[in-house]
């Protein structure tokens, strides 16, 4: 083959393949759009299901709204809990260097790559063992251990590009390891971590394999923590799963609610680490 | 200065211990799931498990041959479709693309990993089954091997739950490979440049040959995720326990069984057990190739960082 030739093909087939890839998220974007604005009313985003609501009568999805928002705050703070000091001590001025950091990483890849349906049935197991029945409690719980993984690993990436000098100029001044890391390298990091952890939230409100049977679904706002409680993913589930046109028209609502979020928070994420990035020192 | 060693001791024990606990959740997992699939696996022999092709919960017959094919075959095509259109595109990020563009296209990349899986799911529903319908019968009826068609197509198929899960996939090949290739020495390509080889020559012999390894990589780790989903594809796929012949037949993958039928399966005997026992084989199979994956990545890392 004339090698000019081979160059040219090569480099339509590279620009078709990209424009396939990016028109495809155009496309995915534009179809929700379309199906899902039309359905889209304002009662639907602040009622609860009414009678018959699943036959295509009066009511919204406030409960799968509210109930998204519950779980996906509550295990976001229970994985920040966790995930932030599990990712500063694997910084190289604890045990970053040491073969148990290399397999902790391991370890925590294989737990990022874990379907999430295994952590329904996981989180289901661990529920049935201590006689919990499904509840937003649950729900919370399954959700941190998915985001544990997500969280720790991006956070790491960030805290590991702190640069040394500067933790080395605070251990000059006296301060200790910990004051160190609280004091410079999380500041340092800070764009990072609110990234890392918008991820994980974005994450946690859109899946649906994992509370399928760890949270429930009800058709009222949950009370209680134990109370079961609904969610967007499964709303959408549920009604697309119904035979009335109607309902499916809110299916494709209550998705486009869902892409709303999850598009709200890429570009709050984006705006955050912008606007935390004037405080670095670089 | 004593409540400052104190606090710092302190707060190095519970980081660590956050440290240990988030790293054994992947084993409490394991044995957990091992621990409640043991009682089918002491009741019938693996091999009649993993081969036998009734599925009858009822009658005591899990077979999951069907459901074990229903999800190597959809994460199969979706690589079809995925792989070349990823790695193209990479190299085009990694390569040819302006820095601006490339600043632009890549938060582009981020946020298709971003949409749940249920939206895709939606869409999938939306656009991909109906097209596959009024397709399906008319390319069924040249009699391709795999493409052929029987009847009236409902579009919840193989091919459709290929099509999203191939779309799913994009944004972590992509975004891995693009590293990867970015990650070559620019050495080796001006060496090549200046040997007379155009741009695709230096990629298609110089750089590829070194990203090799990172590329194959990234392809397990969309595998693994394809393997593993969950929702989108249960949405598309039709979930009739065959072995599909057709790419425009239904399929019944692994996830797909556990989503559809955990919660109701108590009063079955084994029908938990057996169910567990997917979730497990799922994890193990993920397991394998994730580790295989992450070590080869491992190592591309450390000789990046050591020269």
């Amino acid at each position: 083959m004339d090698k000019r030739f081979e160059e040219k093909l090569f480099k339509v087939l590279m620009l078709a393949s990209l424009a396939a890839v990016l028109g495809s998220l155009f496309m995915v974007i534009a179809v929700i759009i379309w199906n899902g604005a039309p359905a889209l009313t304002f009662s639907m985003i602040t009622q609860t299901p009414k009678g018959g609501y699943y036959m295509g009568k009066e009511g919204g999805i406030l409960n799968a709204i509210v109930g998204s928002l519950y779980l996906a705050f509550g295990s976001m703070i229970l994985a920040l809990i966790i995930s932030l000091p599990a990712a500063l001590s694997l910084q190289k001025d604890y045990i970053g260097k040491t073969k148990a950091a290399y397999y902790i990483r391991l370890s925590l890849d294989v737990l990022w790559g874990t379907p999430s349906i295994v952590y329904g049935a996981f989180g289901f197991i661990v529920m049935l063992y201590l006689g919990m029945r499904a509840s937003l409690l649950g729900g919370i719980i399954v959700l941190t251990f998915l985001q544990l993984p997500i969280m720790i690993r991006s956070m790491e990436e960030v805290i590991k590009m702190v640069p040394s000098e500067l933790k080395e100029a605070s251990y000059t001044l006296g301060a200790t390891r910990f004051e160190t890391t609280t004091g410079v390298v999380v500041r340092q990091a800070l764009p990072g971590i609110v990234t890392a952890v918008l991820l994980a939230f974005g994450r946690g409100i859109g899946d649906a394999a994992s509370i399928l049977f760890t949270a429930g679904y009800t058709d009222s706002l949950p009370h209680s923590i134990l109370d079961p409680v609904a969610s967007l993913p499964l709303a959408v589930f549920f009604q697309l799963g119904t035979p009335f046109p109607e309902v499916q028209a809110r299916a494709y609502a209550s998705a486009l609610i869902l892409l709303l979020i999850v598009l709200a928070l890429s570009i709050t994420s984006r705006a955050l680490s912008k606007r935390f990035m004037k405080n670095i020192i670089r | 200065m004593q409540i400052r060693r104190f606090k710092d001791v302190l707060a190095g024990r519970f980081m660590l211990a956050a440290a240990f606990f988030s790293s054994i959740l992947v084993f409490i997992i394991a044995i957990a799931l091992y621990l409640r699939s043991k009682p089918i696996l002491e009741a019938k022999s693996l091999g009649d498990l993993l081969l036998g092709s009734t599925w009858m919960p009822f009658q005591g017959e899990f077979g999951f041959y069907p459901f074990i094919l229903g999800t190597l075959y959809v994460t199969a095509l979706a690589m079809v479709f995925a792989v070349p259109l990823s790695i193209l595109s990479a190299i085009y990020l990694a390569e040819y693309a302006h820095e601006n563009a490339r600043a632009r296209i890549l938060p582009m990349i981020d946020l298709l990993a971003g949409i749940p899986p249920v939206v895709y799911g939606v869409w999938g529903v939306l656009a991909v089954v109906p097209l596959i319908s009024d397709i399906a019968p008319v390319i069924g009826k040249l009699g391709i091997p795999f493409l052929s068609m029987e009847s009236y197509s409902t579009g919840y198929s193989l091919l459709a739950g290929s099509i999203v899960l191939a779309i799913m996939v994009f944004p972590i090949i992509i975004s891995i490979s693009e590293q990867v290739l970015r990650a070559v020495p620019f050495e080796v390509r001006e060496a090549s440049l200046s040997l007379g080889a155009t741009r695709w020559q230096t990629i298609k012999h110089a750089v590829m040959r070194i990203a090799y390894p990172g590329i194959a990589a990234a392809v397990i780790l969309g595998f693994s995720r394809a393997f593993g989903e969950t929702m989108a594809v249960l949405m598309v796929v039709g979930n009739v326990p065959i072995v599909p012949s057709s790419i425009f037949d239904s399929a019944y993958p692994l996830p797909a069984l556990i989503a559809n039928n955990y919660g109701e399966m108590m009063s079955i005997p084994l029908y938990d057990s057996a169910l567990l026992l997917a979730a497990l084989i799922l994890m193990l199979v993920i397991l394998f190739f994730t580790l295989a994956a992450r070590l080869i990545l491992v190592r591309i890392e450390r000789r990046m960082t050591n020269g």
